[in-house]
């Protein structure tokens, strides 16, 4: 043992100082690093590129031969009351989608933190189920609970209300299309919250249980302020989703009753399908823009609050 | 804690909300099983009048389906493998080797992570139309072949492996290659496991880039193939064909997370990310 010791003590700095793998690991890197040139780094600078060029897809075999255009998608975006429309949907969707997703996972792991010791594998696992779906089998599901006739108005007519054509309906559709959102991310949030709370010390609980704090003071004062970094990363992580949405619109109304409920990336997609490759990089940069501000105040905010 | 009371109602609030959680399953079999005169008949029903297989039959014997089934199989299969290949090389390299360029390289999948797909979706395309691969099975699996998820995975389980292990076989004698291959991945099992169900998952549930990728409908995988199926319905309503098709494309991903449940949650927990 002594003897490796004293190997290790000559050994180790001549492999630490100079680093001795660069080849080797480049060779253990190569895949990656082909995929990332090809599928990331060469994708977002071009996309800064295009952005600002008048390509269309007629231009696809030629991507080189295409015209400056400045900053005029831009322009002619924020000029564009769709996306203007586009943006403002979005950030309902973060808006009201972030808060109600976290308080649903907050909640649910409380409660599974909390005094239930049977059955805990299998309730987590029955919330966590919808994340895992295919979003495709579920939005197929929604679009018929929620159709004219459908089982959600079935159950209202049971209750003697008439139901509305939820997805046709200019103001009904988006919160039926949030609704999706959260029920698909809130197992993600619960997870996260439930390993933030199993890092809560038992005993500082039972102290201040023993001191007379009731359970809501002890929520208030000690859990919640314990696990603020989960909370920042859960917010996060879902406002980062959230200003993405793209499955849940698409499939569900494609963006319409009139515009009410497309976002952003579905925006960039329907100007990608119309061929207005320019336009749709422009957007797309913008979303990039909003993600990364998003992510970095909120980093900001929780960092000087705790 | 105090009284019986607490957990009574606990666990029946649990139980109403797990309920509440499931319901779209139920709907998706119980809708699934259902004959079409049915459906037609009673919409909004929750449980079938009668249970038949037939959608499934139909939605079997139609062409297509099954090219889409098998495309999802292969392109899962590619990338699963290339992911436990590929990140287990990178989160070795990452994790236990001392080399030129290391800080760039983890940036590198730092930002592979980060940035949104619907940034740069559209000059992605560009390039798959450059290599020749729009419309091809490698033109989807391509983009996910190395997934930043799956190096992070691997490069903290290879973290968790003491660095005498390494140094011991390095005084043997043992070259990087040698070690990694007789003493990292024989350890790597569990994280192996991970990888590939996080893999499959990402691979099995991707919808975008197959929707842009795949233009025509030899090489759509299901996801793909089963919306295309549903905007075509709504035009006959035939539902129970369509919601047999939902069954069919989130059953292995909910038999394997039954059973595999713990893989799930560790992949989750460790890196933050879906």
């Amino acid at each position: 043992m002594a003897f490796a010791v004293q190997l290790n003590k000559t050994g180790a700095p001549r492999t630490r100082r100079r680093p001795a793998h660069t080849g080797i690991a480049w060779l253990f890197l190569a895949p990656f690093a082909v995929i990332f040139v090809v599928f990331s780094a060469i994708p977002i600078i071009s996309s800064l590129a295009i952005s600002v060029t008048d390509m269309r897809s007629a231009d696809l075999q030629t991507p080189f031969g295409v015209n400056f255009a400045g900053l005029e998608n831009y322009v002619a975006l924020v000029s564009d009351g769709n996306f203007v429309r586009a943006i403002l949907n979005t950030l309902l969707f973060v808006v009201i989608g972030v808060p109600v997703t976290m308080a649903v996972g907050f909640a649910l792991a409380l409660v599974l933190n909390s005094g239930i010791r049977r059955f805990r594998s299998v309730f987590r696992g029955l919330f966590y189920a919808p994340v895992v779906t295919n979003i495709v089998s579920v939005a197929l599901i929604w679009q018929y609970a929620f159709n004219q006739n459908g089982t959600v108005n079935e159950v209202l007519a049971n209750l003697g209300f008439a139901g509305p054509n939820w997805l046709g309906d200019e103001n009904l559709a988006m919160p039926v299309v949030i609704l999706l959102g959260i029920w698909r991310n809130f197992g993600t949030a619960m997870l996260l919250f439930l390993a933030g709370l199993q890092s809560v010390p038992e005993d500082v609980q039972e102290a201040a249980a023993l001191d007379g704090a009731g359970p809501w003071r002890r929520l208030w004062s000690m859990t919640i302020p314990l696990i603020m970094p989960t909370t920042l990363l859960v917010s996060v992580l879902l406002s980062v989703f959230f200003l993405q949405v793209f499955d849940e619109p698409y499939l569900l109304t494609n963006g319409g009753p009139l515009g009410s409920t497309e976002s952003m990336a579905l925006f960039t997609y329907h100007q990608f399908g119309f061929g207005n490759f320019g336009v749709s990089s422009a957007a797309s940069f913008i979303l990039l823009l909003i993600v990364a501000a998003v992510s970095a105040l909120q980093f900001r905010l929780l960092r000087s609050r705790s | 804690m105090t009284s019986r009371l607490r957990p009574a109602v606990l666990y029946a609030a649990l139980i109403v909300l797990a309920l509440v959680t499931i319901l779209p399953f139920i709907w998706v079999i119980s809708g699934s099983l259902r004959t079409t005169s049915d459906i037609q008949a009673n919409p909004g029903a929750w449980l079938p009048s009668e249970v038949t297989l037939d959608n499934f039959a139909r939605l079997f014997s139609r062409n297509g389906f099954s090219t889409f089934l098998g495309n999802s199989v292969i392109v899962a299969i590619v990338i699963v493998i290339g992911n436990i290949i590929a990140a287990s090389m990178a989160g070795f390299a990452l994790a236990k080797l001392e080399f030129r360029g290391k800080r760039v390289a983890f940036a590198a999948v730092l930002i592979a992570l980060m940035v949104p797909f619907s940034a740069t979706f559209v000059p992605q395309f560009v390039v798959t139309v450059q290599l020749g691969l729009v419309d091809t099975l490698a033109g989807i699996a391509l983009p996910s072949l190395v997934l930043p998820i799956s190096i992070f995975i691997m490069r903290q389980f290879a973290a968790s492996i003491p660095d005498e292990l390494l140094e011991a076989a390095r005084i043997d004698g043992a070259n990087e290659v040698r070690i990694f291959f007789q003493i990292f991945l024989p350890l790597a099992g569990p994280a192996v496991a991970t990888v590939t169900i996080m893999s499959f998952l990402a691979s099995w549930n991707n919808f975008i880039w197959p929707l842009i990728v795949a233009q025509s409908a030899d090489s759509y995988t299901l996801p793909v193939g089963l919306a295309a199926m549903s905007q075509a319905a709504q035009n006959v309503t035939d539902y129970g064909l369509v919601l047999a098709g939902a069954v069919i494309v989130m059953l292995p991903v909910l038999v394997l997370f039954l059973f595999l449940q713990r893989y799930f949650v560790q992949g989750i927990v460790s890196t933050g990310l879906k």
